[in-house]
């Protein structure tokens, strides 16, 4: 056949019908989808299934990024709830919709900034929320209604959600008008980023209650952010995260349909966290059969009959093991590369990492050259123009059916050593070790091959001449500790201690009975001005914690 | 028997800061230098690591530190080792810009090891700061 007759073919075929009659009716952006020399090109080239359509192997949406760009959403948080205030504030000003918090050290793992835990580390990594206060200072003068918020936190993600709740009824705003995204995914807290509070079993009883309380209250925020970035970072293969990240999304659907609640009134809510690396075809082949293996598994699996429960939508970050403290601004290559093949592979929010980051929390300049860069792949290299470019190139199509050859051997050794349940399989993996010794034993594999020559990272092992030295790098100041402890101070002595205490025992009595949802109790407590250690530790009483077994 | 003279090398990550990545890499590298590690896991305190390294009698105490906690952090476990009367010296890893090596060394932190650290010079530093502590 020739390659005319090819194009004819697919043309011809009713699954192109099927996707144009979509592509019609959608709308599209207001601008040329020509080349920069006036070429036409078309929304999709190449056979079916077509972007829209199922297994979604070539994009969630018929028209992708013709309707709407991928969503630049940069991560920021710093200092005391007033300076990320000011800093929310300005990005809303400046046209944009959708705030995303990052909290300090402390805060996601539970601790008051007086906490002796806590030393050294408020503020730094992100903003310190110790009480309502400081969410009611985060959120000042801002319409919950108008904007989507993301709070990436999950061993208290109950407690913040109830912080944010609480803010809105005091705003008179209704929860059902409440949108966003909580990153709430503590699995891979155990296989990977280590902020746990409490063991497995009690911690997915709370994230269950979670999706329980939003598919009621809050039927526009989505209560889990199933992620693979912090597992890839931690070492895995592009497999492994894919597989890991699957089956763990798979494990949230098994605890809540458990739980009672129908598969489609919350899969559709769950949303994913990529990470995009280095190696450009794998990383593309990673991100096409995670929509295809997410879309199969829902559908034949666990009985999910509406789309949008089959739709792997998907948030990306550029790799940040991949920035080199040596030559830093040669990171800047690296994540527009990154950047590219989410864009390739079809993202729905991407997140550039700044060169400097290898040292230390970003710069402006930096944050700024970041964004930048992101935007010239989206205006400047075309590739916004035509979904799924790659697919039905020979490699790019194996490399997709090889990363779900190997994702689906994982999930077949879950199933197994789960008896039958993907959930108990990764309970169990978690338990004995699995997950963490084949992370541990891929990020070493990495470094022996980086260490013994065979494998070249540009500015370390090869190419090590031009190294001039760190330049300018972010400090952040122990003046906010100490503002942030006399800030929790003065909540204590304003606050009811009658209240706090009857709250914080009607949520020790919740945790303690696995019929009552634990988010209303919680909700009370944040209201009487608890603070986020008390009511953590009122459920630890019941819960315990979770100390892992330290494997080299 | 080389026994006698392997170097017992505690490491742990001290505080909140849950990168462990590294600190495993590092476990495996001394490892297979020969040297026998103690892993202590996460969230160690100052005073679970004194008494970690008095119990296994350690030659030497390995930190990883990646959430810029290492100006407050490393210094307190000096402190807390002399205050045991140890000597054991502190070998710091992790993400340390370069301005804070003089000052962690002026602390007392006998070696900092930045990012791009080769295997060899990993079990080096270790090697030397046992040597030069006793």
């Amino acid at each position: 056949m020739s390659d005319t007759d090819a194009e004819e073919a697919w043309r011809a075929s009713p699954e192109y019908a099927a996707w144009r009659e979509k592509y019609d009716a959608a709308k599209v952006r207001d601008t040329p989808f020509e080349t920069m020399s006036g070429v036409p090109v078309e929304p999709v080239y190449g056979p079916g299934p077509y972007p829209g359509q199922y297994p979604y192997t070539r994009g969630v949406y018929p028209t992708m990024y013709r309707s709407r760009l991928w969503t630049m959403r940069m991560f920021a948080g710093f200092g005391t709830a007033e300076d990320t205030n000011a800093r929310f504030k300005d990005i809303l000003r400046n046209g944009g919709t959708g705030l995303s918090t990052a909290f300090d050290m402390p805060t996601l793992m539970g601790r008051d900034s007086d906490s002796s835990w806590a030393l050294g580390e408020v503020g730094r990594a992100g903003v310190a929320i110790d009480t309502l206060a400081d969410m009611e200072d985060l959120f000042a003068d801002i319409d919950l209604s108008g904007v989507s918020t993301s709070m990436t936190i999950n061993g208290p993600a109950a407690i913040i959600l109830a912080m944010y709740v609480a803010v809105a009824e005091k705003n008179g705003i209704g929860t059902d008008q409440l949108a966003g995204t909580i990153q709430n995914d503590i699995f891979k807290e155990y296989q990977a980023q280590k902020e746990y509070i409490y063991p497995p079993r009690p911690s997915v009883r709370v994230v269950t209650d979670m999706i329980q309380y939003t598919s009621a209250e809050m039927p526009r925020f989505h209560p889990v952010s199933i992620s693979g970035y912090h597992i890839r970072e931690a070492g895995s293969t592009a497999a492994q995260e894919l597989a890991f990240t699957l089956a763990n999304g798979f494990a949230y659907v098994e605890a809540a349909t458990a739980a009672g609640v129908d598969v489609d009134e919350f899969a559709g809510r769950l949303s994913f966290f990529f990470n995009s690396h280095s190696d450009f075809f794998e990383e593309i082949g990673k991100f096409r059969a995670a929509r295809r293996i997410w879309a199969r598994w829902m559908k034949e699996r666990y009985g999910a009959t509406n789309e949008r429960s089959m739709l792997c939508r998907f948030h990306t970050q550029t790799a940040g093991v991949s920035l080199t403290a040596q030559q830093p601004e040669i990171n800047i290559a690296r994540v527009a590369i990154q950047a590219l093949a989410g864009a390739l592979g079809g993202t729905q929010s991407l997140h550039t990492d700044s060169f400097d980051e290898a040292l230390a929390l970003p710069t402006e300049k930096a944050a700024r050259i970041a964004l930048r860069t992101q935007q010239i792949v989206a205006h400047e290299t075309g590739v916004a123009n035509v979904a799924d470019p790659l697919g039905g190139s020979d490699y790019v199509e194996w490399m997709t059916d090889e990363m779900e050859r190997q994702a689906e051997a994982i999930f077949a050794h879950l199933d197994d050593i789960g008896d039958g349940s993907i959930l108990e399989g990764v309970y169990a993996g978690i338990e004995n070790g699995y997950f963490v010794g084949e992370i541990a034993d891929s990020a070493y594999r990495f470094e022996r091959e980086v260490n013994n020559g065979n494998r070249i990272v540009v500015g370390v092992n090869e190419f090590t001449d031009g190294d001039e030295g760190q330049g300018d790098i972010l400090r952040i100041e122990a003046e906010v500790e100490e503002y942030q402890r006399k800030r929790l101070a003065d909540v204590k002595l304003a606050r009811n201690d009658d209240d706090v205490a009857r709250t914080l025992t009607a949520v020790t009595a919740a945790a303690a009975d696995s019929t009552v949802n634990v988010m209303p109790s919680i909700l009370d407590a944040v209201k009487a001005y608890a603070t986020l250690e008390e009511i953590a530790m009122a459920m630890e009483s019941v819960f315990g914690t979770y100390v892992e077994k330290a494997i080299i | 028997m080389s026994d006698e003279q392997q170097i017992r090398v505690v490491l742990a990550k001290l505080g909140l800061d849950g990168h462990d990545r590294g600190i495993k890499v590092v476990a495996r590298i001394l490892r297979d230098a020969g040297m026998e590690v103690i892993y202590l896991g996460l969230r160690q305190t100052t005073d679970s690591i004194v008494a970690a390294a008095e119990q296994e009698d350690a030659d030497a105490i390995g930190l990883s530190m990646h959430n810029a906690g290492h100006m407050t952090l490393a210094p307190a476990m000096v402190k807390a080792l002399a205050k045991a009367e140890l000597n054991t010296p502190v070998i710091v890893g992790g993400i340390v810009p370069d301005q804070d090596v003089q000052p962690l060394l002026d602390d007392g932190v006998a070696v900092v090891l930045g990012p791009g650290a080769s295997a060899e010079e990993v079990a080096q530093a270790v090697r030397d700061a046992v040597a030069n502590a006793n």
